[in-house]
């Protein structure tokens, strides 16, 4: 167990905990930086893909995790900054203006349907942004004239400040420009934790009277949340347009609102790592389960022949499995492997008691 | 001037008057007690004042201003603070944490700037931090400082929801039961910090309290409450003396 002497206020309102953490962090973003080098082009595609899917992540964690409103519908706010920013570009605004935008009008529309979601809570809230991720296709297909409906969009190449970057030209710029929208928007999630804003999020995930009573605005609060929450889930949406470089309404069906809840799920509700081992996980574990496809045929007796669904039975069986055991998600296990280590051989069993879940249903004072 | 003012105040629920045309007056550096039987709508009056609850009739009001129509996140910036019968601590947060989240009032920052950690909002977490060293020390929690509620012991559990009203510098705090479930010893702590804050801050408190030892060690006026109704007014012996407080605890017990 490290532990810290405290010396001032300033040490802890810190970016990071310690000088370990802040050199395990410098060595990560210098291996992040460098992947171009040492990964394949094929691999530095799935990375991309993940990076991608991380910025998703952090978008709903702010909201889900930290919020504790659950949204089935995330995939909308993807599809928002995804058309926005093929109708930005085609209409020849530059990509150093038409990433924000796209990402603020995904925000601006999330506040907008915050009004409604204001009065609701736990399940009702679920059902409702599950509504809003079914109706997307359809939206999409209504809004033809700028969506290209069912034919689809192509994204334009980006031209940033003169430089080219395309997806499949240059994979590299492309992945590093992704690396730095997540890096930034890390930093910025950071800093919202650890100031007035972050915590009245966390206050009216634990506890809304409460949070009421200590003066927070909880509906001007929620709306922020959500504002907040969808403007990184469109920035996600305009970078995967770029992923994509061609896509239709298929690319944002429920399907992928979904799978966002579950990799912030299983990655660990309440955590900015939690994002981060989600999609990780989520966004690899279908090459993981294809690598390995062999094997476990062999091992269920199938033979050669495939079994069939057995890649969306694995997967449904590991997300089951970590709602049951580990509601904390990989983070929380993680941690608790951490403790387990720092204290060994001191360790007891019963020191992590079972904790509760942080998504509440229905709650009274 | 009284500091708090509730006239005619009252509430029902389906048909049950919860509370019933209570009138009182805080005055400024008072312990004001409200005890009564169980039901009888104390925990309601203290929802009515953080306007929790919306009164079907009567007035609030907090030094000269009404707050009868108050939105309940705008009670906190006026100087109330309160703590639950049943602690509504931020349960996955640490001690520190909580007592920062009480200080959400006296905020000044935008999102903006605390998303980018400009130095304003790096001296306000410095100023909001110092607050909550000096509550900490008030109430000597430093070894419970960055643990989390979730594992702490009640008792201390009811000193941070205290602790967590003080740091928004209040001038009026409501306490709802602060020594149900604490051990004698506890609850003879509790009474010494409730004197600390009366004397030493010049808090003014209003408190409900079932443990008669520490309504009478620090309670300065005491009103008695049954099924909604105000039933004595007075010093503490005064109230519990009163014939008709006496068959109010009776007839409770009768009944149970
Ligand atoms: N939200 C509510 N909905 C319905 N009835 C309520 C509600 N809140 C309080 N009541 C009712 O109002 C009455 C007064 O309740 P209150 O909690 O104020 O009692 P109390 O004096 O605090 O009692 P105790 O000593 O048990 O805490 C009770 O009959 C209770 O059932
Ligand atoms: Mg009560």
């Amino acid at each position: 167990m490290r532990i810290h002497f405290k010396t001032g206020y300033g040490q802890d309102i810190r970016l990071f905990e310690d000088s370990r953490e802040a050199v395990q962090n410098a060595l990560l973003i210098l291996a992040a930086v460098s992947a171009p080098w040492w990964l394949d082009e094929y691999m530095l595609g799935e990375v991309t893909y993940v990076l991608i899917w991380i910025l998703a992540g952090l978008g709903l964690m702010i909201l889900a995790g930290h919020t504790g409103q659950p949204s089935l519908g995330h995939g909308a706010f993807l599809a928002c900054g995804a058309y926005m920013e093929v109708i930005l570009l085609e209409a020849g605004v530059p990509f150093v203006l038409s990433l924000p935008l796209a990402g603020l009008f995904a925000g601006v529309v999330g506040a907008v349907v915050a009004i409604p979601a204001l009065r609701m809570s736990g399940i009702y809230l679920a059902i409702a942004t599950l509504a809003f991720g079914i109706m997307t296709e359809d939206i999409i297909i209504l809004l033809t004239p700028w969506t290209g409906g069912i034919e689809g969009v192509f994204t334009p190449t980006i031209s940033l400040l003169g430089i080219e970057i395309d997806r499949y030209g240059d994979p590299d710029r492309f992945y590093w420009l992704c690396l730095f929208v997540v890096i930034l928007i890390t930093v910025g999630y950071k800093n919202i934790l650890r100031s007035p804003t972050g915590r009245a999020f966390t206050a009216i995930r634990d506890s809304e009277v409460s949070a009421r009573a200590m003066g927070v605005n909880v509906a001007r609060m929620k709306t922020l949340a959500f504002g907040l929450s969808c403007f990184v889930t469109g920035l996600a949406g305009a970078l995967l347009a770029h992923y994509l470089t061609a896509f239709n309404y298929e690319a944002f069906l429920i399907l992928i609102s979904i799978q966002l809840l579950l990799m912030v799920t299983v990655g660990g509700l309440g955590s900015i790592h939690g994002a981060y081992y989600g999609a990780i996980v989520i966004g690899l574990l279908p090459v993981v389960i294809a690598t390995l496809r062999q094997e476990i045929s062999d091992f269920l007796g199938a033979g050669n022949s495939s079994v069939p669904g057995m890649e969306t039975a694995i997967f449904a069986v590991i997300i089951v499995a970590f709602i049951i055991y580990e509601p904390l998600g990989i983070y929380g296990r993680w941690t608790k492997i951490r403790i387990w280590l720092e204290l060994f051989p001191l360790a007891r069993k019963d020191m992590f008691r079972r904790q509760k879940s942080y998504l509440k249903t229905e709650r009274m004072k | 001037m009284s500091l708090l003012s509730v006239r005619d105040l009252s509430i029902s629920f389906g048909g049950v008057k919860a509370v019933d045309n209570v009138s009182f007056d805080v005055e400024p550096g008072e312990v004001f007690t409200i005890v009564g039987p169980n039901g009888a709508g104390k925990s309601t009056i203290f929802n009515l004042i953080s306007r929790i609850y919306d009164p079907s009739s009567g007035s609030i009001s907090f030094d000269g201003q009404d707050i009868t129509r108050s939105r309940a996140d705008e009670i906190a910036p006026l100087g109330i603070a309160r703590t639950f019968q049943n602690i509504e601590l931020f349960e996955h947060s640490t001690v520190m944490h909580n007592l920062l989240v009480g200080q959400h009032s006296r905020r000044t920052t935008s999102w903006l700037s605390d998303a980018l950690f400009l130095p304003a909002t790096r001296r306000e977490e410095h100023n909001m931090r110092e607050k909550a060293e000096q509550v900490i020390d008030f109430l000597d929690l430093q070894p419970y400082r960055d643990k989390l509620i979730a594992g702490l012991p009640y008792g201390v559990r009811k000193v941070v929801e205290i602790a967590r009203g003080l740091a928004s510098d209040p001038r009026l705090l409501l306490l709802d039961e602060p020594a149900s479930g604490l051990s004698v010893e506890e609850t003879q702590d509790m009474a010494f910090w409730i004197e600390d804050m009366q004397k030493d801050l010049g808090i003014t408190i209003l408190m409900v309290e079932h443990d008669m030892s520490l309504v009478n060690q620090v309670s300065d006026r005491v009103l008695a409450l049954a099924d909604g109704r105000s039933l004595a007014f007075g010093t503490a012996e005064e109230v519990q003396s009163h014939p008709d407080v006496i068959a109010a605890y009776l007839g409770v017990e009768e009944d149970a």
